[in-house]
Parts: structure tokens; C-alpha cells; sequence
């Protein structure tokens, strides 16, 4: 019997946006540890890379990293097709969309602040959409928008912050951290 | 650490939180500004029967024509518990909590009124 050997042919951008994906993935399971005191308030530290990402590699490998992000978190934590994977799903696709027109905005004036501020009203109000529309069909729901939206200001401003920072970082590392070999 | 914190934030980036700050705000004030009752308004036969404080539980027996209704006050919620009427709505109706809510059994005439700090308009009063 011989052995079948598939092989994929993958291109250094393809082991990169693993690599960036496998690190969200990092902050998503470290982040599981930290009790919420209601379900969906989380920091959603893995958009700092998304943030990242995005600054440096634009929109295309964001959204990938984003998107693998997701559907890898939902194979590790046993709830692919779950409710749970759609009101993850439908926050990284609308905060995505909206990170698609923040960057549009001009670099002089607006940081990874901005993004992910705006990124974090998206994935609320993609997940307050599903929550709504397919969950929890009862108008009782509007009562914890005020504290979503909270949450996502501060949020959103800590991890546009902690996004900055590791810019920062890296603009000063810059020959060791691009030396990496893939 | 902290200091160089606020560096990351650029112009904009304050014009966006400004907003977000805006945006919070308005949604809490557009949401959340249900005025909390503190009182129950209770009548019978149209007139005032008595006037309760919420913070305090309680059951209290109000007489009307076909009998005796009995309306419970707990945890600052109220409710009719029973009642001679026929059709039972106003026991059906359940927990009362927020302030302009009202049940109304008929036909023993008995009704009780939640109210808050302000009175709110509502098709009952205008």
C-alpha cells in the first residue's frame, strides 16, 4: 500500500495570516478564562490583531484573520453552529464592514482608536441583531443596549489603545520582527 | 505608561469617542427612562381607597359590590392576587412594575394604579 501524500501548495502569505489568526485565537481562549458578569460583555481582545492586521496588511488579511478567527474559536470551543458561532459570526462580519469604511478615514486624524471603536458598535449591533431577530424575539431586550454599547466604548478604546501600542512597538523592532522567516 | 497612553489618541480619535459618548448617553436616556413607581393608587368604586408606598410588603382586602379583592405589594411590585370578578384579567394581568401601570377588574370596580415621582400621560389621562 502506498501512502497518498496531499499536498496544498500555500504561499508565505498564507502561513502568515495563520500565524496572525492562530495568535487571535490565543486572546479568544485567554480571554474565556476572564468571568463576565453578563453573557456577551467581553474585552474581545483578539480584534487587537484584527486592528493590527488591518493597519498593516489591509482590509483582504484582516477580514481573513478575522473570519478564521472566528470559525476556528467555534471548533475549539465545540460550538460551531451554535447560536453562539452566529452572534460571533454576525459581529465579525459587521464590524468588518464597517472597519472596511473607518479606513477610509484620514490617517492624519483617525488612529486604530477610532476602528475600534467603530468596530466594536458594529459587533454589538450584529450580535443585538441576531439576539433580536432570531434569540430573543422580545422588545425586553432594549433594555441592555445602554450597557452593550458601554461595554463597547470601553472596550473598543482600551484595545484601539493596546493596538497603538504594539504599532509602536513594533515600528522600533522593525528588523528583528520583519527577520521572522516564515 | 498610562501618560503615554493618551499619545495613540489622535484629534479624530477624540471626535469619535465624543460620539460614542453621545451615542451611549442617549441610548441609556431613550431606554432607560421608564420612570420607577413608588406607589400604589388604589380605588374602588371610583374613589380613592388607598394610597400605599411600594418599599413596604403587604396585602391589603378591598371591598367592592360583588366582593372582597385581594391586591398583594412585594418587592416594589404589585398585583391583584384575587378577585370576585367573573373573568379574572386583572389577577391575569400579573406583576405590576412600571409606573402608569394599571389593573382594573370589573365589574367589582376595584382597581389599582402604579405611580411614580411624575405623573405620565397615557390614553387614561390627558
Amino acid at each position: 500500500m502506498t501512502a497518498s501524500i496531499i499536498k496544498f501548495d500555500t504561499t508565505a502569505e498564507d502561513h502568515h495570516i495563520a500565524r496572525m489568526a492562530a495568535v487571535a485565537l490565543g486572546l479568544t481562549v485567554l480571554e474565556s478564562a476572564i468571568p463576565s458578569p453578563l453573557p456577551g460583555v467581553k474585552p474581545g481582545l483578539a480584534n487587537i490583531v484584527t486592528l493590527i492586521v488591518l493597519a498593516r496588511y489591509g482590509w483582504r488579511i484582516a477580514a481573513w484573520v478575522s473570519l478564521l478567527r472566528v470559525l476556528a474559536g467555534s471548533l475549539l470551543f465545540g460550538n460551531f453552529l451554535s447560536p453562539g458561532f452566529f452572534l460571533s459570526l454576525s459581529g465579525a462580519v459587521l464590524s468588518l464592514l464597517v472597519l472596511a469604511l473607518a479606513q477610509l478615514l484620514p490617517t492624519r486624524w483617525f488612529g486604530p482608536v477610532s476602528h475600534s471603536v467603530y468596530a466594536a458598535f458594529a459587533h454589538i449591533s450584529g450580535q443585538m441583531l441576531v439576539v433580536y431577530l432570531w434569540l430573543i424575539p422580545h422588545a425586553g431586550i432594549v433594555y441592555l443596549v445602554p450597557v452593550f454599547a458601554t461595554a463597547a466604548l470601553v472596550f473598543g478604546t482600551v484595545n484601539g489603545l493596546i493596538a497603538a501600542r504594539f504599532m509602536d512597538n513594533a515600528e522600533t523592532l522593525k528588523p528583528k520582527v520583519i527577520g521572522n522567516p516564515a | 505608561m498610562y501618560s503615554t497612553a493618551f499619545l495613540h489618541i489622535k484629534p479624530g480619535d477624540w471626535l469619535t469617542l465624543l460620539l460614542g459618548s453621545a451615542c451611549v448617553a442617549a441610548l441609556a436616556l431613550a431606554l432607560w427612562s421608564g420612570d420607577f413607581a413608588d406607589r400604589a393608587i388604589i380605588r374602588s368604586g371610583g374613589k380613592l381607597f388607598r394610597e400605599v408606598e411600594l418599599s413596604r410588603d403587604q396585602k391589603i382586602e378591598v371591598p367592592g359590590p360583588l366582593g372582597i379583592s385581594v391586591i398583594a405589594i412585594e418587592k416594589r411590585k404589585a398585583r391583584i392576587t384575587s378577585d370576585p370578578s367573573p373573568r379574572q384579567y386583572c389577577v391575569r394581568q400579573g406583576w405590576l412594575q412600571q409606573s402608569g401601570e394599571i389593573a382594573l377588574c370589573l365589574p367589582n370596580q376595584v382597581s389599582v394604579e402604579l405611580a411614580g415621582s411624575q405623573k405620565r400621560y397615557d390614553s387614561l389621562n390627558y
